[in-house]
């Protein structure tokens, strides 16, 4: 198995994939198999943001997916670096990778999906909160990290059911990157987003690399690309099943 | 504070086996639960899960197969192999059993804040003013009007009574609590309220809970792990957002595709 070397070297490799292979069978539709990831190799190291790129279909969201282990690859590896060891998110145990993505690996879904009822700032407090931080401590940095994100003081005591959808998912960029997460993923989070909140984005994703995360993600807004971007990763469809 | 996770498990389940006559109830179950996480069963009704909680929980000997939990002196312990007394007393600290329906879990002709009381009475707690203080405390967490204390469960509508019994099993500060559909049976706006406060106090306290339920929303807010059964049988198991986002058994893949949207 050949790793190719980086050549901007930022530092350590954060994330390691190794010949991943992912499919999906639809047992109640006859049992056909749709290959979508073949052979899927790259790492991305500390201080590095990488664009996925390729057509649709050509499985950007099920690899991001697959390096959350919200996705079951049949084979290979999605290693993440984990209080400083390279850890398999494929075959870890679950109390394990639950470990991971309290401490090491955060995920903006396109989606907010949360808990009905609870209040904004409740929610992005939440993650720091689980993880022991104190409640003024936790609530303060998710105040500043909402306002930074333009959601205006008076929602925030408000569950974010009734927003709009691009406050919606201003939340849910706050609810991961409340925490400093050393990696983070992230699927189209400026897709809903006005140009001023765009750049509000952009600017705390390329805060988040500068301070030595390392990110893979999905824009399909060019501008945003180019203003996050460190190197590109392009996936190639995966050949029809046969 | 958080439980930390590199810790051993809490509760270990092997080769769990219960027949009735020839019928069976679950077959060969296996897993391990670590401190603080939150561990879903889901199935049909008859796919054994209730089977599978009442054998983990110590309310029903297994025909096969072994349920260890770490004891605070002694370590991973065989639950069946202690004395009855011993697994009595495991019981009424350490663990909660909080049942889909609360005449089950609460004693109906004593009032509330007795209700709660009297599981601290039963890990030894004697003084009449400090059991009070502490019951109106958990009533209060739990969202309850401490002016219905003194009133029986019984008058109490289905979402207090839930609330009641979970005020009743925390209140000793379990490290594990067994739910059996805590909140079918209960309107949707209740359900929410309840599903929020369970959360919370898992979360604040650091318990680990083994939850059954058929409602996969219930599954999706509160579990880390899920586990699928059918016929007595796991057929999947692994992370929630695993198992209902990319489900690999034919039976999951169905169970998954039949939730009507809202």
């Amino acid at each position: 198995m050949t790793m190719t070397d980086n050549n901007q070297n930022h530092g350590q490799d954060m994330i390691r994939v190794e010949s991943l292979m992912k499919s999906f069978t639809l047992h109640n539709q006859g049992g056909v198999t749709l290959p979508v990831l073949e052979d899927v190799s790259f790492t991305v190291a500390q201080g590095e943001c990488v664009i996925l790129a390729g057509q649709s279909g050509a499985g950007k969201s099920t690899l991001l997916r697959s390096l959350y282990a919200n996705y079951l690859p049949q084979s290979g590896q999605v290693l993440i670096r984990h209080d400083g060891e390279l850890v398999d998110l494929v075959s870890a145990a679950p109390h394990v990778v639950l470990d991971i993505r309290a401490r090491t690996l955060g995920y903006v879904s396109q989606f907010l999906r949360v808990i009905p009822r609870v209040g904004t700032l409740d929610l992005v407090a939440d993650s720091l909160l689980a993880r022991g931080i104190n409640e003024v401590a936790a609530r303060e940095k998710a105040a500043t990290l909402l306002s930074r994100l333009r959601i205006p003081e008076s929602l925030w005591s408000l569950p974010p059911a009734t927003f709009s959808g691009g406050e919606q998912q201003r939340v849910n960029i706050a609810m991961t990157l409340v925490q400093d997460y050393p990696v983070l993923l992230l699927d189209e989070p400026t897709a809903s987003l006005d140009a001023e909140n765009r750049q509000t984005v952009v600017d705390l994703i390329n805060e988040a690399r500068q301070n030595g995360s390392a990110i893979v993600g999905i824009f399909h807004d060019q501008a945003v690309r180019e203003a996050v971007g460190t190197r590109t990763y392009e996936l190639q469809p995966a050949r029809s099943a046969a | 504070m958080m439980a930390l996770r590199d810790n051993g498990p809490l509760l270990e389940v092997e080769g769990l086996t219960q027949k009735y006559g020839h019928q069976i109830g679950c077959e060969d179950v296996h897993f391990s639960l670590y401190p603080g996480e939150v561990l879903g069963i889901v199935g049909e009704s008859g796919s054994g899960k209730s089977t599978l909680l009442r054998c983990a929980s110590g309310l029903m000997q297994p025909t096969a197969g072994t349920v260890r939990f770490d004891t605070r002196v002694d370590g991973l312990q065989d639950i069946y192999a202690l004395s009855e007394a011993e697994r009595r007393m495991l019981m009424r600290t350490d663990w909660g059993i909080i049942f889909q329906n609360a005449r089950d879990g609460l004693r109906m002709n004593v009032s509330a804040g007795a209700n709660v009381g009297e599981r601290l009475m039963a890990v030894g707690e004697r003084h009449y003013g400090s059991i009070r203080d502490v019951s109106s405390e958990w009533l209060e967490k739990v969202e309850m009007d401490l002016g219905r204390m003194d009133d029986l469960p019984r008058t109490f509508s289905g979402g207090m009574q839930q609330r009641l019994q979970i005020a009743r099993n925390l209140v000793t500060k379990p490290r594990l609590v067994f739910m059996d559909e805590p909140t079918s049976g209960l309107d949707v706006s209740v359900q929410a309220r309840l599903l929020d406060l369970v959360r919370g106090l898992v979360r604040q306290l650091g318990i680990a809970c083994i939850i059954v339920t058929h409602d996969l929303g219930v599954v999706r807010l509160l579990s880390d792990r899920l586990m699928v059964m059918r016929r007595g049988r796991v057929v999947e198991q692994g992370l929630t957002d695993q198992v209902l986002d990319d489900p690999q058994h034919a039976y999951t893949q169905l169970l998954v595709s039949s939730i009507l949207p809202v």
